[in-house]
């Protein structure tokens, strides 16, 4: 029993860090922002948390750094794309190259140091109760954070009027200009809002998923988290379970690449035969197993092309110039 | 108008000059518009006019000249600032939110932070009151631009302003709905609250307004008492010459013509759980004779254009008949190959690309009937033959531009409209259908493009025209048809057709008919 409650915490902490990052991007790209710069965003994040508990010696302190650092630097983005309105792959794309450059030449001196550790939950009496304890009252405190940002973003974008605006931004700038809503402003509040999101992504990584700074240490996750805010055609809760799946597979193909096969060898043909035929498959086709699985389940979920027509935003990626 | 009695008027416009590039759009724009009248803003296309109350609105920044509003000096920077004076807008190119409802685009626009449900009331009630019935819960991207229209104008009158601008509002309404929509004007005007209205009809100008500013090229010509003035007098003063009434000369021997364009038990299935399904359609348009579908909006002419156009194939095959071929199964680009030309209502995004030049635009309808003439050796697009053939159509149309080849987007609805209809004339093909043809466009330009129509029929052609403008389908149509609700009323000729008739045949539509299912989807997205 034991084995699959330590799964599961870990499908947690490898699902927590994309779905962070991608509800900060999914604000962004509900008010027609697309920042390709979330890996920058989230590695800097990373590292100047990293930095900050290091130095300060509280992982607290960490954490705070890293939304700072995401929002400073989703700022360089907004600077550009929205009051000089170049073109946002672009620039999404250099902020992520610039982001892992300036993480790596930052970080040189902390490599190999024993971080601080986000401490888990603890609350007495509960955390101990069999395998629940630790699931619900016994994890990380930015996995109670990603739970709740998924209901305040849902509630926030759906619900309240502010939300109802970032929305029609989105979906016609030139509209929501004619009414005399302010494009620009509200997109910058989205993408800093997204560069917090990022930030925080990347300090769960540094202070809790491993907690010391190495290069790269993001490894692609910014991308995934772009590709997971698409396919779950911007919609919180497919978000949310997008980021399960590809976490769940991602920790099972691990655990599957890892045992021993002759220790099943007592084990019945129903048991033996499937692990043996998962072992034969070649180790590169498990490892791209999370993303696959990812793509066919969000696929499946989004057939309904009348939803997904509501809730793809029209000017996504359109700079916006009013005409004056 | 003097300029000293400024002070007594609610708005009083000064020396307004706006520049784009070369061209002068408003050159010193002297105007005002007292408490409690009807104002009418009269002129073609590319006049000046919206312009003129983009200024008004803050959308725009005029280069000088002042605005005074209560005979204060005011600058209007943002369309936010034109809403805290008292100034509503109802605006030509819709100003919606298509993945939004008609409730949360409302909402969008008014600033008192009520619950969606509230607002949703309000705007029901104050649209049954005013005879615009409305479904607060309707999807825009769902409804027809009468429907829109509709919420634009709801949207306006709730902001509860002091003056309103309604840029070309008629275009799309029925009869009707105009006549209901007069009465509330006039009952604005008694309220006290003054209305600037742009629009192209001569007669209702006539019938509600008390004073008209006229402009051409970009200055006014003249203020005058519409009521004191002829439709021709004002057309006179808009146009600067006579405006040619059009000509409709008898169809002969129709009855032995061929059928060029038949449909045969045209049924469609609703393709969103909303739209409007065709059910056992029938008509057949002979060479030589225009066909008008008459029908209050949403009804199903949108619908039964994608099937016609092959927007959306149809799987009966036999159910389009274009020049005796069964093309149900056949693409736009397939049925423009056997000779058919097709003009959506939508004209951005739609009828043309917006941010491509009227070259471009030019090419993409008619790269595969013309083929031959637009592209040369190796496949390579001949930029001179498509550039000349867009100048070509631009002449022939009067197409009014800032450019020697604009953008789509950048020309005035009613020019991009003459552009569109005239890229489909000048193939001359032997079946036209067009949706709409004159929405938004001016007299002039829309005489031009009707006697076009029917001299294209005259010369053995098949011309269906779907169009919401009873007096544009009584001006060309040689027998007309009525669309209610996904069915086709059978033709009745132009001889025995009256108002009346036709509007019996047009009455009794629902235009809340999706009302519960679509409440129902808005509760799942939420």
């Amino acid at each position: 029993m034991d084995i699959w409650v330590s799964i599961l915490l870990t499908i947690a902490t490898a699902a927590t860090p994309l779905l962070i990052a991608a509800i900060g991007e999914l604000v962004a790209e509900r008010a027609g922002v697309l920042n390709l710069g979330v890996e920058g965003m989230m590695i800097m994040g990373a590292v100047g948390g990293f930095g900050a508990g290091y130095l300060t010696g509280s992982p607290w302190i960490g954490v705070l750094a890293a939304i700072i650092i995401g929002v400073l630097f989703s700022l360089l983005f907004a600077f550009m794309t929205l009051t000089l309105a170049t073109n946002q792959v672009a620039t999404g794309l250099s902020l992520t190259i610039l982001g892992l450059g300036l993480s790596g030449m930052l970080g040189t001196s902390f490599v190999g140091l024993p971080g601080q550790r986000l401490p888990n939950l603890d609350i007495p009496g509960l955390t101990s109760l069999p395998v629940v304890g630790r699931l619900l009252f016994g994890q990380d405190p930015i996995f109670y954070l990603s739970i709740a940002l998924v209901i305040a973003v849902t509630w926030f974008l759906f619900r309240s009027r502010t939300g109802l605006t970032m929305r029609a931004i989105g979906d016609s700038h030139t509209s929501a200009h004619a009414l005399g809503i302010s494009v620009i402003g509200y997109r910058y509040l989205a993408v800093m809002f997204g560069g917090a999101c990022a930030g925080l992504a990347g300090a769960h990584l540094s202070l809790v998923y491993t907690p010391q700074w190495v290069e790269n240490m993001s490894a692609g996750r910014g991308w995934i988290a772009l590709a997971l805010v698409v396919f779950a055609s911007w919609r919180p809760w497919r978000v949310l379970a997008g980021a399960y799946i590809f976490g769940a597979i991602w920790i099972g193909q691990l655990h599957v690449q890892a045992i021993d096969l002759s220790s099943f060898a007592s084990s019945s043909w129903f048991i033996y035969q499937p692990i043996a035929l998962i072992k034969s498959l070649p180790s590169q086709f498990l490892s791209s197993l999370p993303y696959l699985a990812t793509i066919v389940v969000l696929v499946l979920i989004s057939r309904n092309k009348r939803l997904t027509m509501m809730n793809t935003p029209a000017s996504l990626a359109q700079p916006f110039v009013p005409e004056r | 108008m003097n300029l000293h009695e400024g002070a007594a008027n609610l708005l009083e416009v000064r020396g307004l000059t706006k520049i784009f590039g070369s061209l002068k759009a408003c050159d010193s724009i002297d105007l005002g518009i007292a408490r409690g009248e009807i104002h009418a803003l009269l002129g073609e296309n590319g006049a000046g006019k919206s312009t003129l109350v983009k200024m008004l609105f803050g959308s725009l920044e005029p280069h000088s000249g002042e605005i005074l509003w209560n005979g204060q000096p005011v600058r209007i920077t943002s369309p936010g600032i034109a809403k805290k004076l008292g100034i509503g807008m109802v605006f030509q190119h819709f100003s919606l939110f298509e993945a939004l409802t008609a409730a949360e685009n409302i909402a969008l626009s008014l600033n008192d932070g009520a619950p969606i449900g509230t607002i949703a009331a309000k705007a029901r009630a104050l649209s049954y009151s005013y005879g615009l019935p409305l479904d607060p819960d309707a999807l825009v991207g769902d409804l027809s631009v009468g429907e829109r229209q509709r919420i634009e104008i709801i949207r306006c009158l709730l902001q509860t302003p002091n003056l309103i601008i309604l840029d070309e509002p008629t275009s799309v309404l029925t009869p009707q709905e105009a006549d209901k929509l007069f009465e509330t004007l006039e009952r604005l005007r008694s309220e006290g609250k003054s209305i600037l209205y742009i629009s192209h009809r001569l007669e209702e100008v006539k019938r509600m307004c008390d004073r008209a500013t006229v402009l051409r090229h970009g200055k006014v010509v003249g203020h005058c008492n519409p009521r004191e003035e002829t439709a021709s007098s004002l057309a006179r003063m808009m146009v600067g010459s006579e405006v040619r009434a059009v000509e409709r000369p008898p169809a002969e021997g129709m009855d032995q013509a061929e059928s060029l364009l038949e449909i045969v038990n045209l049924n469609r299935k609703p393709a969103t759980p909303f739209s409007i399904p065709l059910r056992n359609i029938n008509l057949s348009v002979r060479a030589g004779e225009v066909v008008g579908i008459a029908g209050v909006a949403g009804n199903g002419q949108g619908e039964f254009f994608e099937a016609v156009s092959g927007e959306v194939l149809q799987q009966d095959k036999a159910s389009v008949r274009i020049r005796g071929r069964q093309v149900g199964g056949l693409d736009i680009t397939g049925r423009r190959l056997l000779g058919a030309a097709f003009v959506p209502e939508e004209r951005l995004g739609h009828g043309a690309a917006p941010r491509m030049k009227l070259s471009e635009n030019l090419l993409l309808s008619r790269h595969a009937t013309d083929g031959r003439a637009f592209v040369g050796t190796a496949g390579m697009i001949d930029g001179k033959a498509i550039y000349s053939a867009a100048q070509r159509i631009i002449e022939v149309m009067d197409v009014r531009k800032s450019a020697p080849d604009p953008e789509a987007a950048s020309l005035s609805g009613g020019n991009l409209q003459k552009f569109i209809v005239g890229r489909e004339l000048d193939r001359k093909p032997s079946v036209m259908i067009v949706n709409q043809p004159t929405w938004g466009v001016d007299a002039g330009a829309a005489a031009h493009i009707r006697q076009a129509l029917i001299e294209l029929a005259r010369n053995g052609s098949a011309v269906l025209v779907i169009s919401q403008d009873l007096d544009e389908l009584f001006e060309i149509s040689d027998s007309i048809a009525v669309m209610h609700n996904g069915e086709l009323s059978a033709r009745i000729p132009i001889a025995g057709a009256t108002y009346e008739k036709i509007g019996l045949l047009m009455g009794g539509a629902e235009p809340g008919h999706a009302a519960a299912v679509n409440a129902a989807e808005t509760a799942e997205v939420a």
